[in-house]
């Protein structure tokens, strides 16, 4: 009907200054950028979803954003990180609670003040024991005003912030964690809870103790780091902080390239897309064509039209599921990589009728016996690198004799229902190539792909032969975060 | 982008607050987090549909059944499944009472009736079957919509709840369009087997219900398990967080925790170590190979103290 521009931003929320407008939409534009779609009319939503927020619940007002703007649980985590940044330290200037309050140590002894006598007074003769003391106790007592008050102080003391110095977060959360030596801290606690009870502490009791007391830390890092932002965005301003914190979502995560966190993330993000990958190849098996016409069904439905073929009926498709044969390379960079995919395609292999894998690097093994039998095919990949045998000589990737070696003991396996999928950068160390092996595999299956996790400007460069190997495939594909790598998957199957 | 803005303030506001959701749904048996609390109200006063996400087992559909209970209106519920189409969803003509209609006239044809009236007739409210979307939209009486594992349906028919979603009415091409008198709450649950489309999204407010923290699983504990003693509900609580924290491939969700709860107290345990723990694994997990994993985890578990 109306353009969307015309619905546009006509009337402003009543009782909200421009202020909060444009920080809402500094808000929308970095959320954008972090790669969350959010539309114009779910822009205009969380406007109207405003007006009848009370601005000062700051919990509600999240609440009424997230649920607007944000419609995929996987980028809840970035929302919340953006949401941090941009209406974090404005709690005064919109009363939304939570300022920044640099006098955290006066806080401290204000909490501590009726409890404890020593601290009188000002609370700046906090040393560094004393504070650890604090610390300690607070946690043991699980009081979270006083943790939140200690992480301020924490970072004061600690972190050594400067203005204008062009440092990521990450840097002073390592400075000031390293004070707070946590470690020692739960070391500290458990004994504690030992003492505490008079009889011996069961297993289970001291795990569930552990468990507990290690979300409480948890809890204070992500102040301490919260605390850290607040104070980054006051000296630089919400958009440089936010660009500095902003990080992929999961599903465009470069595997070659994926810290430890990341990869934990994407070892999250993989089960639900295999299963929403399964469901969604299934289906289209099931509806996507229709067979051949079925000349029996139809005249017999005739019938009941005096004899008019009016209802044509078709035979059940029964697409022939293709045979899949993984040759990956595990070495140094690249396993990550060839992990995921052996990952998902193992995860779907009820969509395949047989799926084989041989692993390498400069020399060759199966590891499909890994994974059978084996309910979680993250337990079987976590095996591979234990149990596979795939270092003949030194130890770097040779492609040529990998594909040897497969040529040799497996090649006459290989039918016209095969499809070879061969997993890595292509970087041989200048050693042979061996191209006519390729080309023979070719020849004997349905299909070769050549999945590279590098990025296609670096094909080619230094050691890297993709494109010798090019011609004898059916495509090479730049596979390098799970998005690419389930859309290839997903036309294969 | 032909969404027109559904009517926002229908003058008919259910509650006070978010606050006030909450101290509803609490009285009513059902105990919110702050989001859900805060969305629901949202949901009432943008008068949109809310889809809630999230684990089997953590309270959405009851989210529903509570919301109606609350506010005491009727639950009308659409079951998804693959293969759900409009006669089912919607609404759909009553052929065979038709067909008896068009019979009775010809006995009477003497009348003189023509073909005409019958064809009036035979397309009008009296021959239509209304299913539970329009039978939603139709109601006098405050109605809370559900429909249920929107995930199960085709690509093709999410299309179909669109209209309803965004301008709460259904084209019925005999009769013309139905709108709604009143702007009934609509929730879509979602076991997120598949990606929703954006089309659906966009018209939601989205909500995502995930395993309750320590507190709030604790009281929902204690207030659905009458008789259980605050000691046993805090270990319990605690020990299906431990299981959670594992990587399973189902993770135990609130009504396993309850069930497990129950059983306990029917067992008459007071405290719980880890062989019972063990050896009642069965009630929290349902695939063997998690059981296996647990029990071998919490036996074991003196070996990470040393770490």
């Amino acid at each position: 009907m109306s353009l969307p521009v015309g619905v546009g931003v006509p009337e402003l929320p009543l009782g909200t200054s421009a202020g909060l407008l444009e920080s809402l939409s500094g808000f929308v534009k970095e959320l954008r950028n972090a790669g969350i779609p959010v539309s114009l009319t779910e822009n205009l939503d969380a406007m109207e979803a405003l007006k009848h927020i009370p601005l000062e619940d700051r919990d509600a007002f999240k609440y009424a954003l997230a649920a607007t703007l944000v419609k995929n649980n996987s980028h809840w985590k970035t929302f919340e990180t953006v949401f941090e940044v941009y209406f974090s330290l404005r709690g005064r200037e919109y009363h939304l609670v939570d300022g920044v309050d640099d006098e955290a140590d006066d806080l401290i002894s204000d909490l501590l003040g009726p409890r404890e006598g020593e601290s009188s007074g000002s609370a700046d003769g906090l040393t560094h024991e004393q504070l650890a003391e604090m610390l300690f106790r607070a946690l043991m007592d699980g009081n979270e005003a006083m943790l939140r008050a200690i992480a301020r102080a924490a970072v004061t003391r600690y972190a050594g912030m400067e203005p204008g110095r062009p440092v990521g977060g990450t840097y002073y959360l390592y400075r000031t964690l390293r004070q707070l030596d946590l470690d020692a801290v739960l070391q500290r606690m458990m004994e504690t809870a030992r003492d505490q009870t008079h009889d011996e502490l069961t297993d289970l009791e001291d795990r569930l103790a552990r468990e507990e007391y290690e979300s409480r830390l948890d809890a204070l890092r992500r102040e301490i780091e919260a605390e850290i932002r607040r104070r980054l965005v006051a000296d630089r301003g919400a958009e440089a902080v936010a660009k500095s914190v902003r990080k992929p979502l999961p599903e465009d995560i470069d595997f070659m390239h994926a810290s430890r966190e990341e990869l934990v993330a994407l070892r999250k993000a993989i089960a639900p897309l295999t299963r929403k990958l399964a469901v969604r190849l299934a289906r289209k098996r099931r509806h996507g064509r229709k067979g051949p016409l079925d000349f029996r069904n139809t005249v017999r439905h005739s019938l009941s039209y005096g004899g008019v073929p009016a209802d044509p009926k078709f035979r059940y498709p029964r697409p022939s599921k293709p045979e899949i044969v993984v040759i990956a390379d595990i070495s140094g960079s690249v396993a990550s990589f060839a992990r995921f995919t052996l990952h998902l395609v193992y995860a779907i292999s009820s969509q395949f009728s047989k799926v084989r894998s041989f692993v390498f690097v400069d020399g060759l093994d199966e590891v499909s016996q890994l994974f059978e039998g084996v309910d979680d095919p993250a337990e079987a990949v976590a095996r591979i690198n234990a149990e596979a045998d795939v270092i003949a000589f030194d130890g770097h990737s040779d492609y040529g004799r990998a594909f040897l070696t497969f040529h040799e003991r497996f090649a006459d396996q290989l039918t016209k229902r095969s499809t070879i999928l061969i997993l890595g950068d292509a970087r041989n160390n200048y050693h042979q190539a061996h191209v006519e092996v390729i080309a023979d595999l070719k020849y004997r299956s349905k299909a070769v792909y050549w999945l590279n996790p590098e990025p296609t400007s670096y094909w080619n460069s230094g050691d890297s032969i993709v494109r010798q190997y090019a011609p004898y495939c059916e495509r090479v594909v730049e596979c390098r975060t799970l998005r690419q790598l389930e859309a290839f998957v997903g036309e294969l199957a | 982008m032909s969404d027109s803005v559904p009517p926002s303030d229908t003058g008919s506001a259910r509650f006070e607050s978010p606050a006030s959701v909450r101290e509803g749904l609490r009285s009513v048996g059902y105990l919110p987090d702050d989001g859900i609390a805060g969305v629901v109200y949202l949901a009432d006063r943008l008068g949109k549909p809310i889809l809630v996400e999230g684990p089997a087992g953590t309270g959405k559909t009851q989210l529903a059944k509570s919301v109606a209970e609350l506010t005491g209106a009727r639950l009308i519920r659409l079951q998804c499944y693959e293969g759900l189409d409009e006669s089912k969803a919607l609404y759909e003509w009553n052929y065979k009472k038709q067909l008896l209609r068009i019979q009775a006239q010809r006995v009477a044809e003497d009348d003189g009736g023509k073909w005409t009236d019958i064809e009036e007739d035979i397309f009008s409210e009296p021959f239509l079957l209304t299913r539970p979307l329009l039978e939603a939209i139709r109601a006098e009486e405050p109605v809370v919509l559900l429909i249920d594992e929107v995930d199960r349906v085709e690509v093709e028919t999410e299309a179909l709840l669109l209209e309803i979603l965004s301008d709460y009415q259904v084209s019925i091409p005999e009769l013309g369009t139905v709108s709604a008198t009143q702007i009934p709450l609509v929730f879509l649950t979602s076991n997120n087997t598949r990606e929703l489309s954006e089309a659906l999204k966009r018209r939601c407010l989205f909500l995502h219900i995930d395993y309750p923290d320590l507190e709030r699983e604790k009281e929902i504990v204690l207030t659905r398990v009458p008789g259980i003693t605050e000691s046993l509900a805090d270990q319990v609580v605690r020990i299906v967080r431990s299981i959670r924290s594992l990587e399973l491939k189902k993770a135990p969700s609130v009504s396993e925790t309850l069930d497990w709860a129950r059983t306990l107290l029917l067992l008459g345990i007071q405290s719980v170590d880890a062989d019972t723990a063990t050896q009642t694994l069965h009630i929290l997990l349902k695939y063997q190979s998690d059981i296996e994993k647990a029990a071998k985890d919490l036996s074991t578990s003196s070996a990470s103290t040393s770490r």
